[in-house]
């Protein structure tokens, strides 16, 4: 590579880091800054003198019983939409990437549609529906539309990582004399788990990112997930908010995924790219 | 094996190119099919039933504040809709932020992947800051670009030159747009070019080398070498963000809350159906935005297409 090169490589890297963490580094200083300084205008990326709040609003925060209901509502909903989204989805990955069977291409394509579906298009009818089945306003009112939304991703992910898989090693470890329960669970199991792995951290992406379903589905902190508290989080004037404690609840929100991406950066770049180009 | 151990297990490790092996291939189908049964149970239950449902719905006047006062009202609900300028207003700004967003994240996506694809030292750091933005929650994005372009808090105005330090961002339609469109290419961004990052390791180095050879300029092999190879993940990237784009609605419903005229078709939607509980014309408007969005992904495949062809007759 030529220096040029070089220096345009470095000066990108720079910019990349900028572009993701601009943004991060300023809801946090933004969150300690005191109520009183953001009330009277405090323009500017740092606090400004005297305008620092220490802790303060993140202690505010976690004293508020509705923001820990939402935190509570989050984690819950998220971990039990990815469990089942993604042993279902095993399921019919398994079956895609070895079987032949009838109804192959519609499940792919079935999935594919999903996935590009307006889903503010389906909050109307399934209000109707929640409400008829009487789950709305309650966990599984919202489980049930993450499974199926977060299902296209977890099939299109795990049937790319199966198919990778070097399925004749089974009949290698039956051949030398392992029954085809252990030649599963001994050779197939250890290498599709990190696949599945990976399905499980988009998915539970997916279902803590949600937004529509979240304030359409819900209407108290029942089951109120914690995009739609923070988005609440307001008085009746969205331009007057009190954005010091939001900017706290904000950072409080997004520590599980940052703590996500740095335990498993690799894995989760693996899966968004298989599942997305050579699926 | 014996038979008495042909159980599913031995069934799904067979050979699938023996013919005379029906009966297996009929086992094989029916465990496949009860296999994915759940997936497309599920699949079904959250859209393709309430989209009928949608559809059936659109032909009603109906509302949830007077339940019994429903009647049947045909394609009405649909009349109203596409001849009221609200829908098209946001039709064209959805429109607007798609074409914008898309085509905005598709350079920098791409100059992104170019130098996450050459970059030796801190990939993984820079990997890791990559998918910041995609984890964080779009909601929260929204709030911290309101913030940062408010005039009251905000650190933009002070930043950017030529722009007073007391310029209200949320105080007129382009502006806010701008904003809105600003925290979405952010969010996406870095989805959009681990894509074309994917695409990128499929062109082929010798290809590359081969071109440098012959003299090719590095303008030459981007667009002649680099970009023809990459179309598929090219194409699925801007399909994928496109159809994503169309839908926006969190973003909008936080910085601006659809005030001077900034609302989307999503937002529209959400109004008429959560808001103010108009079932008939809020199912209208599902129907509509789905439609539109299987008519952008028509589109996208078309387009594409015929390039495909094209670039074939150059070559």
């Amino acid at each position: 590579m030529s220096t040029k090169n070089k220096i345009g490589v470095v000066v990108g890297a720079v910019l990349i880091l900028v572009w993701c963490l601009l943004p991060v580094a300023w809801i946090i200083s933004l969150s300690f800054k005191s109520q009183d300084a953001i009330t009277n205008g405090s323009p500017g990326f740092l606090p400004s003198e005297g305008g620092g709040a220490g802790w303060q609003n993140y202690s505010d925060v976690l004293a508020d019983e509705q923001f820990r209901r939402a935190i509570f509502n989050s984690i819950g909903i998220s971990l039990i939409a990815t469990v089942l989204s993604v042993i279902i989805a095993t399921l019919a990955a398994y079956a895609i990437a070895r079987l032949e069977f009838t109804g192959k291409k519609f499940v792919l394509t079935l999935a594919l549609v999903i996935a590009m579906f307006p889903v503010v298009s389906l909050v109307g009818p399934l209000f109707d529906m929640w409400r008829t089945f009487g789950i709305y306003d309650t966990w599984p009112g919202l489980i049930i539309p993450y499974m199926s939304f977060t299902l296209p991703l977890a099939i299109w992910t795990l049937s790319a990582f199966f198919r990778e898989i070097p399925w004749e090693m089974e009949q290698a470890a039956q051949v030398d004399g392992a029954t085809s329960w252990q030649a599963f669970r001994k050779v197939i199991v250890p290498l599709a788990a990190p696949g599945v792995f990976t399905a499980a951290i988009l998915t539970f992406f997916f279902a803590w990112n949600d937004f529509v379903f979240g304030i359409s589905l819900t209407s108290t902190e029942n089951a109120r997930p914690i995009p739609a508290a923070l988005s609440f989080f307001v008085g009746a004037d969205p331009f007057n908010r009190p954005a010091s404690l939001l900017a706290a609840g904000a950072v409080v929100s997004t520590i599980p995924i940052i703590v996500i991406v740095l335990l498993f950066q690799r894995k989760i770049v693996a899966g968004l790219t298989s599942g997305a180009v050579k699926g | 094996m014996t038979s008495a151990t042909v159980a599913p297990d031995t069934e799904r490790t067979r050979r699938r190119k023996r013919p005379e092996a029906s009966d297996r291939a009929r086992a094989e189908n029916s465990l496949g099919m009860r296999l994915v049964a759940p997936a497309i149970f599920l699949m079904l239950l959250v859209t393709a039933f309430p989209m009928l449902r949608a559809l059936y719905l659109s032909l009603f006047n109906y509302s949830l504040t007077a339940p019994e006062e429903r009647d049947f009202v045909g394609l009405s609900n649909y009349a109203t809709a596409l001849t009221d300028s609200l829908f098209w207003r946001d039709t064209l700004n959805t429109v607007l932020i798609m074409v914008v967003t898309v085509a905005v994240e598709l350079v920098i996506g791409f100059v992104f992947a170019m130098v996450m694809h050459r970059v030796i030292f801190a990939r993984g750091v820079i990997r890791t800051s990559i998918l910041i933005p995609y984890g964080i929650i779009t909601v929260v994005s929204g709030f911290a670009w309101q913030f940062a372009f408010s005039n009251n808090n905000g650190f933009v105005n002070g930043w950017l030159p030529l722009i007073g330090d007391d310029f209200n961002w949320f105080g007129q339609y382009g502006s806010s747009i701008v904003a809105i469109m600003v925290s979405e290419i952010w969010k996406t961004t870095p989805f959009m070019s681990l894509l074309l990052l994917a695409g990128l390791a499929q062109v082929s180095e010798d290809m590359l080398e081969a071109a440098k050879v012959d003299g090719a300029t590095w303008w030459q092999r981007l667009w002649k070498v680099i970009l023809p190879n990459m179309r598929s993940a090219i194409m699925v990237a801007v399909l994928f963000r496109a159809l994503d784009a169309y839908r926006i609605f969190d973003n909008i419903f936080v910085m601006t809350a659809g005030a001077n005229g900034t609302e989307s078709v999503s937002f529209l939607t959400y109004r008429q159906v959560i808001e103010q509980f108009q079932l008939g014309i809020g199912s209208a408007l599902s129907v509509l935005l789905f439609l539109s969005v299987l008519l952008i992904a028509f589109l996208i495949v078309k387009i594409f297409r015929v390039d495909l062809a094209a670039a074939r007759q150059e070559g």
